[in-house]
């Protein structure tokens, strides 16, 4: 099936006074219609960057500095923004972290609702305010045809977090970038919101980008997961093979780390070291200073994505063409 | 060297460098207190000198007009004063009074900041309380109101020896405030990290906190707000003696040049108003964009 | 709502009473008013009748509650310098202040407004840093000297505009208005523009700066998420959250323009109660001073109380109660 969304070799910069940093190197993958991708990794790692760059909403400086982001083969990536506006919201919706912050607090959630739909589609405002109290309802929210026109500020967390599912996805996009949904919610709300999610992209045939941290909502909700470090994509693959065989070393590192529910264990494996600031990543791979496999080949020349058992990392092991110097996995 | 070196280096100094706008209001400053500092060495004639003026001089257009003679630059007002003149020893005036002023206020917004930091309580709420309400009205009307207070307070010829005081208190205690609440967030959340309350277990004095652990830690700030504020007293300085009740006539500021020169404004000798005027602004101006640019400097998130 | 009024009336109660304090003091215990309204010759006899007749011999907190019931009904006592009754002064004088406080308000706003959102949304462009620099030169230059710059230019040199007072008025009961004659309005010009531009500087940069706050929080980034309108995003959005904070400001700096009035008034001889105050303050007439500083006080809490109204129409947080 051609893909969704497809981003090769994206590069965000940003301009500083000791130079430009490189906030994305050359990070490419595709989302295929209907499908959920996880984005996992690090704070700083790109993760949010990446969904800023695709919704076009990069904090200047912060600029594309090459590679291109495709939509239904259109690119997306040097669009004007009078054309980008038409697509975000209308074609790719967004989700932010916090729904304390991301609600207008003196409009009513039937405003801002209304107000979406009627720059996307071609409705009347009656019409506009009837799906609203029919999209309020989907996402959740009792007695949606009073609580349309309450403030932001009248609802809970976890229910703004539903006002906020239901903006993104009132004008029907065909994907939804969903920046840490779950993060800012109380824990026996999390659960809620990513079932909720999930279950109206499925119904709708959504594709879903889900950026997060917490690899147990990867865990239940993403078809697919790229592992990113230090503004690159270290590994790509079928949830289930990432989760339970991760190729490079640094996302079986990560892997690791997840508590197992099925039994106690006295002591959780973790990856010593942190993850490099942008302004000093090291040449070649950018985790070499940290892996345990590290060898010669890794300090100096950097690994593409390469095929690795049922995944894609971006690690010199799997270099079938040359001969690895120690190879343990 | 290395010092130096450090400092060139340095991110303030850095961002100072690069700001043309820093650089320029710096060297524009650097001119008017100089000027002003050395007048009785620079200025070409002693204004107050009764025996140098001469009435065939007085009203003396500036050099560039027609009249004009580069043997007064600016002109001449109506007694025969060199208007160059009079301006750097007013500058004089005005410096000395929006200094003093801002380091009064400086003194008492910092000792009352700190007191209303430590105690908390029924005293922090009364002090800011005050600090709210004298906020709330206009530095100039304060001043006044302290000015002529004064003037019914002190006999006539007492007031007219403590005049210059006067103004140097009306205008401290109208600026007061600003540093008093600054000072005061800034201990308030000092006064609860762990480390004061270890100083305290092992006794060391409330006042030595606040001076070497609290105070340290709003220096910059301050200096924002004692620049910005330089620039307002030298204004409120000049707005007071425009309205005659600053400094005395026999100490003009340039506020009190600007008075006397409003009054030969419709006769046409607009010099003798127009240049103090202007060599106030320059003054101001360029402390007000080195508040700003320090503001800025400072604080990097808010560019 | 009506129990919102109550208590921010309640609330301003503690602030009238610590001015009325300060001028109670001014009033009582600075200069000597016996001397003041007898001269210079007098004898014991007349002297302490004066004294019962004020209420002089009377324990101090009397003498303030008497001062506070006075100060309410409006008598403040005899100028000492024209010997006129302070109300009638303050009466005959308002007017003039309060129509150019109200001009030089449309001025501030009409024109800050607008150049803060244009310098907010745009701010790189030529005109926004021409509005900045602008800016900075009005705060930098002392109201008096915009003023005699004014006069300078357009009476002295080009002799389209009246350099004093205020033209021509018309009576309307005990109001005297400068805005049903052309002298009137032609004399209201300059003062208006003098009084007025730096309280313009001060909001335009302040409308900036909220915007640019406003246009960086999540919800901005959010409704541009959405796909809305620039327009919609600008001026819907972004413009009516800077409201809350722009409201209380601009409000507490009209009110500074009644007590900034004194140096514009002095600038154009403008027959108003800066004028009438400046004149108290240098020779000392205490009465006036005093009876001034409560009526700014008033006037500031009763803008206070109209900033508190206005919060309470932009946010709905402070209309309806927290629900779930």
């Amino acid at each position: 099936m051609a893909a969704l969304l497809e981003v090769r070799d994206l590069v965000v910069e940003f301009p500083t006074r000791r130079g430009t940093l490189r906030a994305l190197d050359e990070v490419s993958f595709d989302i295929a219609p209907g499908e959920v991708l996880g984005v996992v990794g690090e704070s700083g790692a790109g993760k949010s960057m990446t969904g800023a760059a695709i919704i076009g909403l990069l904090e200047p400086p912060g600029r594309i500095a090459g590679g291109s982001i495709s939509l239904r083969g259109q690119r997306i990536d040097n669009l004007s923004r009078r054309e980008m506006r038409r697509i975000r919201g209308k074609r790719i919706g967004a989700i932010f972290q916090d729904p304390l912050t991301t609600l207008n607090p003196l409009y009513t959630v039937g405003r801002q609702l209304t107000e979406t739909m009627q720059t996307h589609l071609d409705i009347d405002a009656a019409e506009a305010r009837r799906r609203a109290i029919g999209w309020l309802e989907m996402v959740g929210i009792p007695a949606a045809a009073e609580r349309i026109d309450a403030y932001p500020h009248q609802f809970s967390g976890g229910m703004r977090q539903r006002v906020v599912i239901a903006l993104a996805l009132c004008a029907e996009p065909e994907m939804v970038v969903a920046d840490e949904p779950t993060t800012a919610l109380d824990v026996s709300i999390q659960a809620q919101v990513i079932a909720l999610l999930k279950r109206l992209t499925r119904e709708k045939g959504t594709s879903v980008m889900l950026i997060t941290h917490d690899m147990g909502v990867i865990a239940e909700t993403a078809d697919r997961v790229a592992v990113m470090y230090a503004g690159r994509v270290a590994e790509i693959g079928p949830v289930r093979s990432v989760v339970k065989a991760a190729s490079h070393p640094y996302s079986a590192g990560l892997m690791a780390s997840i508590p197992p529910l099925s039994h106690r264990v006295e002591h959780l494996p973790q990856i010593d070291g942190a993850m490099p600031r942008l302004t000093a990543i090291p040449t070649g791979c950018a985790y070499n200073p940290r892996c345990p496999h590290v060898f010669d080949r890794c300090k100096v020349e950097r690994p593409e994505l390469l095929p690795a058992n049922e995944t894609r990392a971006a690690c010199w092991l799997f270099d079938s063409h040359a001969p690895r110097e120690r190879a343990h996995v | 060297m290395a010092a130096i070196a450090r400092l060139w280096n340095s991110d303030l100094f850095w961002s100072f460098r690069t700001t043309p706008t820093a650089v320029i209001s710096a060297a524009v400053a650097l001119v008017c207190i100089l000027g002003a500092v050395l007048a009785p060495v620079l200025a070409p004639y002693n204004p107050f000198d009764l025996a140098s003026l001469d009435l065939m001089d007085a009203f003396n257009p500036p050099a560039f007009m027609e009249e004009g003679s580069w043997a007064h630059p600016f002109g001449t007002d109506d007694q025969g004063r060199d208007v160059l003149s009079a301006i750097m020893y007013g500058a004089r005036v005005s410096l000395l009074v929006g200094v003093s002023a801002t380091a009064f206020a400086l003194a008492l917004g910092v000792l009352v900041g700190l007191l209303a930091g430590y105690a908390g309580g029924a005293v922090d709420a009364v002090l800011m309380r005050i600090a709210d309400i004298q906020l709330t009205f206009p530095n100039i009307l304060i001043a006044l109101l302290i000015d002529g207070v004064a003037r019914a307070a002190l006999p006539r010829e007492l007031h007219d020896q403590l005049a210059v005081y006067v103004v140097i208190v009306a205008i401290g205690i109208s600026e007061w405030p600003k540093f008093a609440r600054t000072v005061r967030g800034s201990a308030l959340v000092e006064r609860n990290k762990e480390y004061v309350l270890a100083a305290r277990v092992i006794g060391i004095s409330p006042a030595r906190i606040m001076l070497t652990h609290v105070l340290p830690n709003v220096l910059g700030p301050l200096l924002v707000l004692a620049t910005l504020n330089l620039g307002l007293a030298i204004l409120s300085e000049a707005t007071l003696s425009f309205l005659g009740v600053g400094v005395p006539p026999t100490q003009p500021s340039l506020g009190t040049l600007i008075r006397i020169g409003n009054d030969f404004l419709f006769s046409g000798e607009w010099w003798i108003a127009i240049f103090p005027g202007l060599a106030l602004v320059a003054m101001v101006l360029s402390v007000n964009l080195l508040g700003d640019w320090l503001r800025d400097a400072l604080n990097p998130r808010l560019r | 709502m009506f129990a919102f009024i109550l208590s921010r009336i309640l609330q301003a109660i503690p602030v009238m009473l610590a001015v009325a304090l300060i001028a109670f003091g001014l009033f009582t215990f600075v200069g000597d008013p016996i001397a003041t309204m007898l001269g210079q010759e007098f004898s014991v006899q007349q002297r302490d009748a004066l004294v019962a007749a004020l209420g002089l011999d009377q324990p101090v907190w009397v003498q303030f509650l008497r001062f506070i019931g006075n100060a309410l009904r409006g008598e403040f006592g005899l100028s000492y310098r024209l010997s006129r009754p302070v109300a009638d002064l303050i009466v005959e004088r308002a007017p003039a202040t309060l129509e150019l406080a109200l001009c030089a308000s449309v001025v501030a706003l009409a024109v800050g407004v607008p150049m803060g959102v244009y310098t907010g949304l745009y701010r790189r462009s030529w005109l926004s840093r021409a509005f900045l620099t602008f800016s900075l030169i009005g705060v930098s230059l002392p109201t008096f000297l915009i003023g005699i710059l004014l006069i300078l230019v357009f009476s002295v040199w080009l002799g389209w505009l009246p350099s004093f007072g205020r033209g021509d008025t018309v009576q309307l009961g005990w109001w005297s208005t400068g805005f049903l004659t052309a002298s009137g309005w032609k004399a209201l010009v300059l003062p208006s523009i003098t009084l007025g531009l730096f309280q313009l500087t001060l909001i335009m940069r302040l409308v900036r700066s909220e915007m640019l706050e406003v246009l960086r929080s999540d919800y901005v980034k959010f409704a541009r998420a959405r796909g809305l309108r620039d327009r919609s995003i600008n001026f819907g959005h972004a413009l009516r959250n800077t409201l809350v904070p722009v409201i209380t400001i601009v409000g507490l700096q009209l009110g500074s323009i009644i007590a900034f009035s004194i140096v514009t008034e002095t600038v154009f001889q403008w027959p108003g109660m800066g004028l009438l105050f400046i004149q108290s303050v240098s020779s000392a007439d205490i009465p006036v001073m005093a009876a001034y500083l409560l009526l700014i006080a008033a006037v500031f809490v009763l803008i206070n109380l109209i900033v508190d109204l206005l919060y309470y129409a932009v946010d709905p947080r402070l209309r309806t109660g927290r629900g779930h």
